[in-house]
C-alpha cells in the first residue's frame, strides 16, 4: 500500500495546479506509470477514490493512467536497452518498486555489465497533463 | 509533453508531525558524522523523546551497522513506516539495497531522496536526526530545499583541514539562512569533559553494533553533555 502515498501526491499536485490556474473543477489528469516502478494500478486507483473525498475540486476528475515502458541508456558503452532483457529476483523487483534508483544496485547494462546507466524513460509516477474548467 | 513531479507536494505533509529536524553534517569524510548522528538519536530516545534517524549517506550508509540493525524492514501503511530500533524510528537505503553498493549519480540520489521523503510516514516526532553525507551535494541541497525547519549540527575534528572546510560550510549555511545549532569537535584532545568536545574514545569501536554498549561509552557521555548545552532534550 505504498501506492497510497504516491496517489496522495498526484491528487494534491492536481489540486494545487487547479488553484494556481483558477480552475473551479478538475476534469482530467494524465498520470504516467513508469514500467520500472511497477505500481499496482488497482491499489493506486482505489487510493485516489478514497482521497478525492477530501478535495471538492477533484470530485469529478478523471485520472487517466498512461503506462510508459522503461528505457535505459548505458553511460559506459552507450547501449540502449529495455527492462525485458534484464533479470531480477522478486525481492530485487520489490526494492526497485519502493525506490526505483535501486535499479542501479541490482541491474546492469546487458552489454558491458555497468551499473552506470540512465533511466531514460519509465522510471516511476509523474503527471503529464492537468485539465480543468475555469 | 509536460512532466510534473507530484512527489514534492506531500513532503511537507509527511514532516508536519516532526517538531525539530537536526542535520548532522560535516563536509569531510571519516570525521564521525554517522556515529554522532546514531548516538544522538539513541540518547534522545533514551530520554523519552520520540526520535527518528534517517541515514541520507546513500553511498556510505553505516547507521545500520552502528545500531546493529538486523532483520528490519519498513511496514507498508499508506506509505512506509520506519521500523523501531531501541526506540528510534530508523530509515535507511540499506533496507532496499540488501547492503550492496548503491552506485548513484547526483540526479539519481536526489530522485531517491525525494521518493523516500514522499513515502515515509514519520508520524509524530520530537526530533528527526539526519545523518548527512560528506560535502555539499544533492542530499544537502535537497534537505535545505524540502526540509525547511532543518537545523545544522556540524561535526569537525581538531585537524586544520577539517576546520578550514568547516568554516566554508558555516559561511554557506549563513548565506542560505540555515540555522546552525552548534559545532562538535570529534576526536578532541581535551583533557576534561567540555561542551562541544567529543574526546577520542578507545572503547568506541568495540561498542559499535551494540546500542546498549554505545550508550555507555565515554563518547556518548561527552555527546550527552554537548546535547544538553545545545538544548537538545
Amino acid at each position: 500500500m505504498h501506492e497510497w502515498a504516491l496517489a496522495e501526491s498526484v491528487i494534491k499536485t492536481a489540486v494545487e495546479h487547479a488553484g494556481a490556474e483558477k480552475f473551479k473543477k478538475l476534469k482530467e489528469t494524465g498520470v504516467v506509470f513508469g514500467e520500472l516502478q511497477a505500481i499496482d494500478k488497482d491499489i493506486f486507483v482505489f487510493a485516489l477514490e478514497e482521497l478525492r473525498a477530501q478535495y471538492p475540486v477533484a470530485q469529478k476528475c478523471r485520472f487517466k493512467i498512461i503506462p510508459e515502458p522503461a528505457a535505459f541508456l548505458c553511460k559506459a558503452c552507450a547501449h540502449k536497452f529495455s527492462l525485458k532483457v534484464l533479470k531480477k529476483t522478486n525481492d530485487e523487483a520489490e526494492f526497485i518498486h519502493f525506490v526505483p534508483e535501486m535499479a542501479h544496485t541490482f541491474l546492469k547494462c546487458p552489454k558491458c555489465k555497468s551499473p552506470d546507466f540512465e533511466i531514460a524513460a519509465g522510471r516511476g509516477v509523474h503527471i503529464t497533463y492537468i485539465k480543468g474548467d475555469r | 509533453m509536460t512532466h510534473i513531479d507530484p512527489r514534492p507536494s506531500v513532503i511537507e505533509e509527511r514532516l508536519k508531525g516532526v517538531k525539530r529536524i537536526i542535520a548532522v553534517t560535516g563536509w569531510k569524510g571519516g570525521i564521525g558524522k554517522s556515529v554522532t548522528a546514531s548516538a544522538l538519536a539513541l540518547l534522545l530516545a533514551q530520554k523519552g523523546y520520540k526520535t527518528g534517524l534517517f541515514d541520507l549517506d546513500f553511498a556510505g550508509a553505516s547507521d545500520h551497522l552502528i545500531l546493529g540493525a538486523k532483520g528490519l524492514f519498513p511496514k507498508e501503511e499508506k506509505g512506509l513506516e520506519p521500523p523501531f530500533l531501541r526506540g528510534v524510528k530508523f530509515m535507511s537505503v540499506v533496507f532496499f539495497s540488501e547492503n550492496k553498493a548503491v552506485p548513484l549519480r547526483g540526479a539519481n540520489v536526489s530522485d531517491a531522496i525525494i521518493e523516500l521523503l514522499a513515502i515515509t510516514q514519520w508520524g509524530e516526532l520530537d526530533f528527526l536526526v539526519l545523518d548527512m553525507p560528506p560535502g555539499i551535494n544533492d542530499a544537502a541541497l535537497d534537505v535545505i530545499r524540502f526540509m525547511r525547519k532543518t537545523e545544522v549540527l556540524a561535526v569537525t575534528t581538531p585537524s586544520m583541514i577539517a576546520r578550514d572546510v568547516l568554516e566554508r560550510s558555516l559561511a554557506l549555511y549563513r548565506k542560505l539562512q540555515v540555522p546552525v545549532l552548534g559545532v562538535l569537535e570529534n576526536m578532541s584532545a581535551a583533557r576534561r569533559p567540555a561542551a562541544g568536545k567529543l574526546r577520542l574514545d578507545p572503547g568506541l569501536e568495540k561498542a559499535l553494533g551494540r546500542p546498549a554498549a554505545l550508550l555507555k561509552t565515554a563518547f556518548a557521555a561527552d555527546l550527552a553533555l554537548s546535547a544538553r548545552r545545545l538544548k537538545l532534550g
